[in-house]
């Protein structure tokens, strides 16, 4: 038996030894993941306690290094861990961007100090991130932030506001880019800063979205001291931080809308898409009877199919050692835009069904899809816009002139 | 399914370009359309491509071919498309070669697949009948029993390389009615037969397409190809095989007036600035980059899942199909739109692609067939 055949066997055996009963079978998706913190939330007790067992074990983050508290295993070895948790049908016990973004930022980044301080917290689920980037009125332009961090001695005093900051409210700390020189060129002068929330000065208000509720906040800053030990990297090279992320951000999703692709289907099965099409449009001789949203639905299909080879092409060639280039910009491109016309499609398929805002004479398919939809709106704004992911293409990939 | 390209698939592909590169510029593809050759192409050159075996690479190799895949077939027909090389890649090598593999006569097979390997003979596919549009069941033309073997009538339009082709295989009625999948027989019919008239076409592309006219053509009965009254059968397989091959071709030819247009804007200048600094073409260039990744990606998926023998390889072909339909058009559209003025000229190359991108368009099916198609076998 290999390593990697030994290592699944045992991590099986732990995993089902461990695993209580109440978290099998759940999902971990954005609304029932377990996003931890110091105020954490759980919808059955067995939740916290899978949070314990795999915090302990390292293993809600596999590759991070032992020392940090994480699970120290190869690449190979989390891929099968992940394997089996599958296989197990057992959720990750832990989500949220302490995992996916401040702490592989930390751990490439970072100093020994700022590690030891805050990845086992994240890996144990003790404290809640939150991402403070963009500020009201700079829009796609995320170099041109204003919020202020003057020092003073061994501090840094910051003021200003971030607006689109999801969870804020549910945050314990967030990382956030302040301008700490405003003379040079404005990808100059820019930090990468950590800040407790529990700091004097740290305000958070939600912010109501046209699709109703929302995850996103205001965040405002008034005179908030922060140690200069806080900084990440160097003073004044936050940009350079904030590059790496926001190009983990894309990819992360564009991995959210290219992994609803195509499920494996037997020949001649119907797709969700077009039973939903068949069910609400009405169908005749196995036809769904309105023959454009009949067209749309292949169109959609077919899309949504050809993206997915494509995002599977790209894994296929990072496999055999292409590193992903500016390339990845058309994931996010496509990816949110895909996702923004189904959703158009689904509303159309709903029909005067989809008007529903809430209350009686609604069902509940149709006023999430409704919700949904507006939501989706958002997807081609956040984390960049088509157009500047189209403005990467063109001057990155395709080299045209500036 | 890896859709990435090994070390022998990436040889494949370097030889093709250079090949193309060195012997077959576009410059010689305007001089066989105005020099109005019969033949459209050069029949010299193509048993130079065959005999570095590009014909035979998805045959058995015990005919000489070298038992490869389509999905390397497609790499050398990429290759072709970028340059609009004309040789009978389609018509010949991929339906008429794949009409005898699939046919199960192993005489016919024996006799004719290895000449079509090593380029000596070419056998053309003669489905397509005036007004059948993209019905492949819609063949009215009849063979009629006498004397032990069969009498053929009919007329078939559009056929693909059947100038200077030594024989054709003509679907016919041996029963039914047009549009029934059954009762339609394949026969192998040599051009040179008493009765059989080929006529070439002269179509936007310049390809060579014929009418093959059949006036009480006299075969035997060990001229048909496959089994009586079941010919559907092998049109099924030949189309799906066709049609990925002919994507391959569009995938070639968008790249090429894709990579001619961003070419162009990055060095003709209007109002003292490279157009190609203009966001509104900018952004039109960035998504036709976009169109031809995920064209790429299908038909890469396509020719794999036909190799394995896939449930969903026909899906994947008419996806193929739909998504390079699409972008051609949309690449040449915008390509003559970006070249503007000179765009409208012969002079300039990029119109030969547009024509190429229509005449590939309605070629087994537009992208609004294959969507239906999908659709149908998605049980919707």
């Amino acid at each position: 038996m290999s390593d990697l055949e030994a290592f699944r066997a045992e991590a099986r055996a732990w995993l089902d030894e461990n695993a209580p009963d109440g978290v099998r079978g759940m999902r971990a998706d954005e609304l029932n993941g377990v996003w931890g913190g110091k105020r954490p939330e759980f919808e059955h007790p067995d939740q916290k306690i899978w949070l314990e067992r795999m915090g302990a074990k390292g293993w809600t983050a596999p590759t991070w290094p032992v020392e940090y508290g994480g699970g120290g295993l190869s690449k190979e070895e989390a891929k099968v861990l992940t394997q089996e948790m599958r296989s197990l049908d057992l959720p990750p016990a832990l989500i949220g961007f302490g995992l996916t973004m401040i702490g592989p930022t930390l751990l490439r980044f970072g100093n020994d100090e700022q590690k030891q301080q805050h990845l086992p917290k994240i890996v144990r689920g003790e404290i809640r991130w939150c991402q403070g980037y963009s500020e009201p009125g700079a829009g796609s332009d995320l170099a041109s932030l204003q919020t202020k961090a003057e020092r003073e001695g061994d501090e840094f005093i910051i003021n200003g506001t971030k607006v689109w900051t999801s969870y804020a409210d549910k945050a314990d700390w967030i990382f956030a880019l302040v301008r700490n020189d405003g003379s040079g060129i404005k990808q100059e002068g820019i930090t990468f800063i950590l800040i407790d929330m529990d700091d004097p000065g740290v305000a958070v208000s939600p912010i109501l979205l046209i699709s109703g509720k929302s995850p996103f906040c205001e965040t405002h800053f008034t005179d908030v001291r922060v140690p200069v030990s806080n900084v990440i990297h160097e003073i004044g090279a936050g940009w350079t931080v904030a590059k790496a992320l926001l190009g983990h951000e894309r990819t992360m999703i564009a991995d959210t809308f290219g992994s609803s692709a195509g499920g494996a289907r037997k020949p001649g099965e119907r797709s969700s898409l077009s039973s939903f099409a068949a069910a609400r449009v009405g169908e005749r001789e196995g036809k769904i009877v309105d023959p454009v949203i009949r067209d749309d639905v292949a169109r959609m299909e077919m899309e949504t199919k050809a993206f997915g080879l494509t995002t599977q092409r790209t894994a296929d060639a990072a496999k055999a050692g292409h590193q992903p280039g500016p390339e990845s910009s058309m994931f996010k491109l496509y990816g949110t835009e895909l996702n923004k016309t189904r959703m158009e499609l689904m509303v159309r398929i709903l029909g005067p069904d989809a008007l529903g805002w809430e209350g009686e004479g609604f069902d509940e398919l149709a006023l999430n899809t409704t919700r949904d939809w507006l939501r989706s709106r958002g997807n081609s704004i956040e984390g960049g816009t088509s157009e500047v992911q189209l403005n990467v293409i063109a001057k990155r990939v395709l080299g045209l002139p500036a | 399914m890896k859709l990435i390209l090994d070390d022998d698939q990436q040889m494949i592909a370097q030889t093709a370009l250079d090949f193309v590169d060195e012997h077959s510029p576009v410059t010689r593809f305007r001089e066989l359309r105005d020099s109005g050759a019969e033949l459209g192409y050069s029949a010299d050159l193509f048993k130079e491509m065959a005999g570095l075996g590009w014909a035979g690479i998805p045959f058995d190799e015990k005919l000489g071919g070298a038992g490869m895949g389509f999905a390397e077939l497609v790499l050398i027909v990429e290759a072709l498309g970028r340059k609009l090389a004309p040789e009978p890649f389609l018509g010949g090598v991929t339906m008429g070669g794949s009409a005898l593999a699939l046919s199960g006569n192993e005489a016919l097979k024996n006799e004719w697949l290895p000449s079509v390997i090593d380029g000596s003979r070419v056998v053309a596919f003669a489905h397509q009948e005036p007004g059948a549009r993209y019905d492949r069941y819609a063949i009215d033309s009849r063979a009629e029993e006498s004397d032990g073997g069969y009498r053929l009538s009919g007329e078939k339009a559009q056929v693909l390389d059947a100038v200077g082709a030594d024989a054709v295989i003509v679907p016919a009625r041996t029963s039914g009615e047009p549009g029934d999948r059954d009762g339609i027989t394949l026969f192998l019919v040599e051009t040179g037969a008493a009765g059989v008239s080929v006529a070439r076409q002269v179509r936007l592309d310049h390809r060579n397409a014929a009418i093959v006219a059949l006036d009480g053509v006299e075969v035997n009965s060990a001229a048909v190809v496959g089994i009586e009254g079941q010919g559907a059968e092998v049109i099924d397989a030949v189309f799906d095989r066709a049609t990925c091959v002919l994507t391959a071709e569009m995938l070639g030819g968008m790249s090429e007036a894709f990579d001619l247009t961003v070419e162009y804007l990055k060095t003709r200048e209007q109002f003292g600035v490279k157009i190609g600094s203009f966001q509104g073409l900018q952004h039109r260039a960035a998504e036709i980059f976009c169109e031809i990744e995920l064209a790429r990606s299908c038909v890469m998926a396509a020719a794999r899942a036909l190799d394995a023998g896939d449930n969903d390889a026909t899906k994947l072909v008419s996806l193929a199909k739909a998504k390079c339909s699409d972008a051609y058009l949309l690449a040449a559209n915008e390509g003559v739109q970006i070249f503007a003025g000179v765009g409208m000229t012969d002079e300039y190359d990029i119109g030969f692609y547009l024509k190429r991108a229509r005449a590939t368009e309605l070629t087994f099916g537009d992208a609004a067939f294959h969507r239906n198609r999908w659709a149908e076998l998605g049980s919707y």
